[in-house]
């Protein structure tokens, strides 16, 4: 059978609270497929009068786990569906999702330019699963991710992402923290700029691939700057969320 | 068919009785102007803007920012659906018709489609039939604005009646060819067509 992009009913098999405002659910799919790290799924509800609604959230986990997937999905007070997922959902519960979905904000583990990585918020997700799946595909080319938060709270893997940073000589991350940052604090202390980028991606030289995700103004400046610091268009992968006129959420 | 799946404990927000019939399947209402772009926002001066009609087009047509501004332009309220699920009622454009555009060319017959094309190498492709007859126009000014470059400034592609990737940003101009080519997004697995009431968001592989 060809595979195909048919809706499937997946069972909730494990929430975990990432953060205050995250949460990571675990779905067994009964018609798995390989992702590319970066894809998302989309997720429809049903209410008992026929209305629907449907939302695409990124894959966190990584393509060599087979059968199941990772959604981190950041609560938005304001939203439909990620308030069901984290004031509803239990393990046991079942969802209908349909994926993977995607073509260009992907990365795999075989391409050999040096990779870096730029999120806000909860857009390390899908930054999370080429993370994932380069340490799973034991991939040993340089990778950075630079990662801006509000607080030390609000990083979402933080334990994950020093263990693997602590495991392999050539994934460095760095940290910027927005709003507040603790007494001891050795990270950035301020928005993503230019010459934090700079900082950052000037040991991966000018063959870096650049994905960033974020809010529409992180991902804006970040791009921008990555031009003005020397890399191609085609060089740079980007992914927004977030209405325009919104402050950076950092 | 089983019985439809209903999601446990879901009820959704109250729908307001004047939005019905004008919201897509699986969309929901937004009130901000999200952005959606593979890469970086391309900056392009007006000094070096220009619009061209080619491809199956008896003399190709070119205008720079300044000329195509002389061209009538009209202002349209459009309703408008992203493939990411975002759906922006009664949107205000100011622009020039496709139809008016197609004035200033003798067409080959043999045209059947239409690659738009952006300053910084995007493609869309869409049936010529689905861009006359006040379908599409190109949109310089967005809510009595100048459109921002992150929305497709200076000037972009607006198809409201499919998904709105289809409508392209920094839109340099329209090819017109015999046959159906793939644009960008088709390529990256989404629907050659994007019709949001039909819900064509995906390509079946």
């Amino acid at each position: 059978m060809k595979p195909s992009l048919d809706w499937q009913i997946a069972t909730v098999r494990a929430v975990r609270s990432e953060t205050p405002k995250v949460k990571t659910f675990t779905l067994s799919l009964p018609a798995w497929t390989p992702h590319r790290a970066g894809q998302h799924y989309d997720v429809r509800l049903t209410a008992p009068d026929g209305y629907q609604t449907q939302r695409s959230y990124s894959i966190a986990s990584e393509p060599e786990r087979t059968g199941e997937i990772d959604l981190t999905i950041e609560r938005i007070e304001t939203g439909e569906v990620s308030p069901y997922f984290h004031d509803v959902i239990v393990p046991g519960d079942q969802v209908e999702v349909r994926g993977p979905i995607g073509g260009y904000f992907v990365w795999q583990a075989s391409r050999p330019e040096p990779l870096l990585l730029v999120a806000g918020g909860s857009g390390v997700v899908p930054l999370m699963s080429m993370l994932r799946h380069r340490a799973a595909a034991r991939a040993t080319g340089p990778a950075r991710l630079l990662y801006s938060s509000r607080t030390l709270e609000d990083i979402i893997y933080y334990g994950e992402l020093s263990a693997l940073q602590d495991g392999q000589a050539s994934l460095g991350v760095y940290h910027t923290l927005t709003r507040a940052q603790p007494a001891a604090w050795k990270g950035y202390t301020r928005r993503i700029d230019q010459p934090m980028l700079a900082e950052v991606v000037r040991p991966l030289g000018r063959s870096a691939q650049a994905y960033v995700c974020g809010p529409t103004l992180l991902v804006e400046s970040a791009a921008d700057a990555l031009v003005r610091l020397g890399l191609n268009r085609a060089q740079i992968r980007t992914e927004r969320f977030g209405p325009t006129n919104l402050a950076q959420g950092g | 068919m089983p019985d439809r799946f209903i999601s446990r404990g879901f009820v959704g927000k109250p729908r307001p009785a004047d939005q019905a019939g004008r919201l897509p399947p699986g969309q929901y209402l937004t009130d901000g102007f999200p952005v959606l772009s593979a890469g970086p926002t391309p900056h392009i001066s007006l000094d070096r803007w220009t619009f061209t009609l080619e491809g199956l087009v008896k003399n190709k047509v070119t205008w720079t920012w300044a000329e195509f501004l002389k061209l009538p332009a009209q202002r349209f309220v459009v309703d408008i659906s992203c493939v990411t699920k975002w759906t922006k009622l009664d949107t205000q454009w100011e622009g020039i018709s496709v139809d008016t555009l197609l004035k200033q060319v003798d067409l080959d017959p043999k045209a059947q489609f239409v690659v738009a094309f952006s300053h910084e190498g995007y493609t869309t492709n869409l049936p010529l039939s689905e861009v006359v007859n006040g379908q599409a126009f190109v949109a310089y000014r967005y809510d009595g604005q100048p459109l921002p470059p992150e929305h497709g400034g200076p000037a972009r592609l607006v198809v409201p009646h499919l998904y709105f990737w289809k409508s392209a940003k920094w839109v340099a101009g329209l090819r017109f060819v015999e046959r159906d080519q793939p644009g960008f997004w088709v390529s990256a697995g989404y629907h050659d067509h994007g019709d949001p009431w039909k819900e064509e968001r995906y390509s079946s592989r």
